[in-house]
């Protein structure tokens, strides 16, 4: 993307560094620490905490809950939520979009990144080009479209127009991967009989593999958090991804909103994600700095 | 806007890598047949829905009487009309103030967004034990979800929440109003300033320790090297960070929609009043929203990529790492002086 994708090693540089600092040095280093660490998890921590009240202690405003609960987490398993089964549409639709995404953008990536051809940037840069829509000028004409031909309240009508987002999303990491791989490759694997494809299959693709997981993580990422594709494309409870349902929810009371289960389903959507985060982390930032579009 | 983001990088062709590319051989047919099925899929998710939309976006869903006293239901051609109902029809209060609130939003949380996340890079920058910790935490906020972290400001600007509590006021954030606006720009400033962090911190680790060596030899305090050596070098990673954060941020739907709901109008974007429109099955006039949206955005991204010369596509990676380079020459130069 920039001077810094080529060569990113945004987890081994620093360390390597000596800044030595006096006392103020470390003062400051730790203040700056401590905020930055405060602004990102203070809010996360109080979801986590409010989910964990019970619903009379909701309102209470202690660190930590005064009676720990897992009533909100009862709350949003009831069987009339049918939030497993929003989690498990949420799966599918993401996992699905993730593969398809990828399987094309190998292809196109390795075309961009390690063939000889012209227009490539042009081509690129018009991949890179509709990662910049906005959701919305594609969902209103999807939208009559899948009305049209009876697709509302169905797997594909979600997947469909996730792959506008997750394509360039995967073509674009997947070609700052293969970019990066040394170029004389794939010439010795074919001076030594191997045809293109051979190459690219026995030598390429598993040199690629650490990037096409990343790029996998992402994609995923994004898919499980779109909202307005799935908000627009489905109505049907039974086929509301997790984003969806725990926009609509509403608990089992209707007297007021039910702020501990809506906190504890929040919880539960996001704890898969925390635990790719905090084992993939480096990967992560890696594909983050290196091309993605959010 | 394709146009656009590659002008700048291909007028300016690298001799050497040009007669290699010369030497080898075309691999046109292959790359054709490689990238089709991505062209293919995205002329189906992306071209069909534009060009349907600018097509719908001339119609308009109709139910009334004909000149014989018939009931007419259905669609007529309209041609600009839904456009010049949009612009100077009586609903277009509603229009102009869905406008005025993505314009709003995009550029106040985009700047907040610069400053607090270019403060976080430095901030990492300088933290090497705690490196590791603070990367993860600051994915939390990314990762998370846009209609979970809706929901969680939602929680957190309750009438008796802890944000009323913390600031030991009463005031009603999730109504509406310019309360409402502000409880939106802090949930989105909160979610995506860290991966102007990320972007702005990774470019920071490429710049040489020796530059700042160079520069306190001559004296320069810390504020002075970060104004002259580290903001003209992570330049690059920031004009691509702030120009994804500000396309992103026009399209914004999730944040508002989740956190005070829909048809407010103090929150109300873009996409928000184009998808109202869909939903009430008024396709056309929410075509040409969505067709206004994509103009606007289209030129931001022109503007932006234009003035401030943002290179997306990457073409200008050694370049930039050659006038890196020079620049660090350069105050290495002046500080051996």
């Amino acid at each position: 993307m920039t001077a810094i994708t080529d060569r990113a090693p945004i987890v081994s540089t620093g360390a390597a560094r000596k800044r030595p600092r006096g006392i103020g040095g470390a003062v400051t280093r730790w203040v700056g620490i401590a905020i930055v660490a405060v602004y990102c998890l203070a809010p996360f921590y109080w979801m986590v905490v409010s989910s964990f009240r019970t619903t009379n202690d909701i309102f209470d405003t202690s660190l930590l809950p005064t009676t720990w609960s897992l009533e909100s987490y009862a709350q949003v398993f009831d069987s009339s939520n049918d939030f497993g089964r929003s989690l498990l549409n949420s799966l599918i639709v993401a996992g699905i979009t993730t593969v398809l995404a990828l399987v094309l953008g190998i292809f196109a990536a390795y075309a961009i990144a390690r063939l000889n051809f012209r227009f490539k940037s042009a081509i690129l840069a018009v991949i890179i080009a509709t990662s910049m829509f906005p959701g919305i000028a594609v969902v209103v004409p999807l939208l009559r479209l899948f009305t049209d031909i009876g697709w509302i309240n169905t797997y594909q009508a979600m997947i469909v127009p996730s792959l506008s987002f997750a394509i360039p999303l995967a073509v674009w990491n997947l070609t700052t991967f293969m970019k990066q791989l040394p170029h004389d490759l794939e010439q010795a694997a074919m001076i030594d009989g191997c045809t293109k494809w051979q190459a690219f299959t026995k030598i390429l693709l598993p040199l690629a593999a650490p990037g096409v997981f990343t790029t996998a993580i992402l994609t995923f990422i994004h898919s499980w958090n779109e909202f307005i594709i799935a908000l627009s494309m489905a109505n049907d409870p039974a086929i509301q991804t997790a984003t969806v349902a725990i926009s609509k929810f509403t608990g089992a009371s209707d007297f007021q909103a039910p702020f501990g289960a809506q906190m504890a389903a929040g919880v539960v959507v996001t704890i898969p994600l925390m635990i790719v985060v905090l084992v993939f982390q480096r990967r992560i930032v890696e594909g983050l700095t290196s091309g993605a579009t959010k | 806007m394709t146009s656009s983001t590659t002008a700048p990088p291909a007028a300016k062709p690298q001799p050497p890598r040009r007669r290699k590319e010369d030497r080898a051989p075309r691999e046109g047919g292959m790359a054709a047949l490689l990238l089709s099925p991505t062209f293919i899929v995205l002329v189906l998710v992306i071209m069909y829905p534009l060009l349907s939309a600018l097509y719908q976006s001339l119609f308009s869903a109709e139910s009334g009487l004909d000149a014989n006293g018939f009931v007419v239901e259905g669609e007529s051609f309209v041609g600009i009309g839904n456009y010049l109902e949009i612009f100077a029809g009586g609903e277009s209060g509603r229009f102009y103030n869905a406008l005025w609130n993505t314009t709003f939003f995009t550029f106040v949380t985009v700047a907040l967004e610069t400053v607090i996340g270019v403060s976080f890079a430095v901030a990492m920058n300088r933290a090497f034990k705690g490196r590791a910790f603070l990367r993860a935490a600051i994915l939390i906020p990314w990762a998370i979800p846009t209609a979970v972290s809706g929901l969680l400001w939602r929680w957190i600007f309750q009438s008796n929440g802890i944000a009323n509590d913390l600031l030991n006021t009463q005031i009603l954030w999730t109504a509406e109003g310019f309360a409402a606006q502000v409880a939106v720009i802090v949930a989105e400033v909160w979610k995506t300033a860290p991966f102007i962090g990320l972007l702005v911190l990774a470019g920071m680790q490429l710049i040489p320790e020796e530059v700042y060596e160079a520069a306190k030899l001559d004296g320069a305090n810390a504020w002075k090297q970060f104004l002259s050596i580290t903001l003209p070098l992570v330049r690059p990673a920031l004009l691509v960070a702030v120009l994804f954060r500000l396309l992103d941020s026009l399209r914004m739907f999730d944040l508002p929609f989740v956190l005070i709901g829909p048809r407010k109008s103090s929150v109300e974007t873009l996409s928000i009043l184009a998808w109202d429109q869909s939903n009430q099955l008024q396709y056309g006039s929410a075509s040409a929203f969505a067709i206004i949206l994509l103009v606007y955005v289209a030129v931001i991204a022109f503007v932006f990529i234009r003035i401030l010369g943002a290179d997306v596509v990457g073409d200008a990676d050694k370049q930039a790492a050659k006038q890196a380079k020079k620049q660090a020459a350069k105050f290495a130069k002046e500080a051996g002086r």
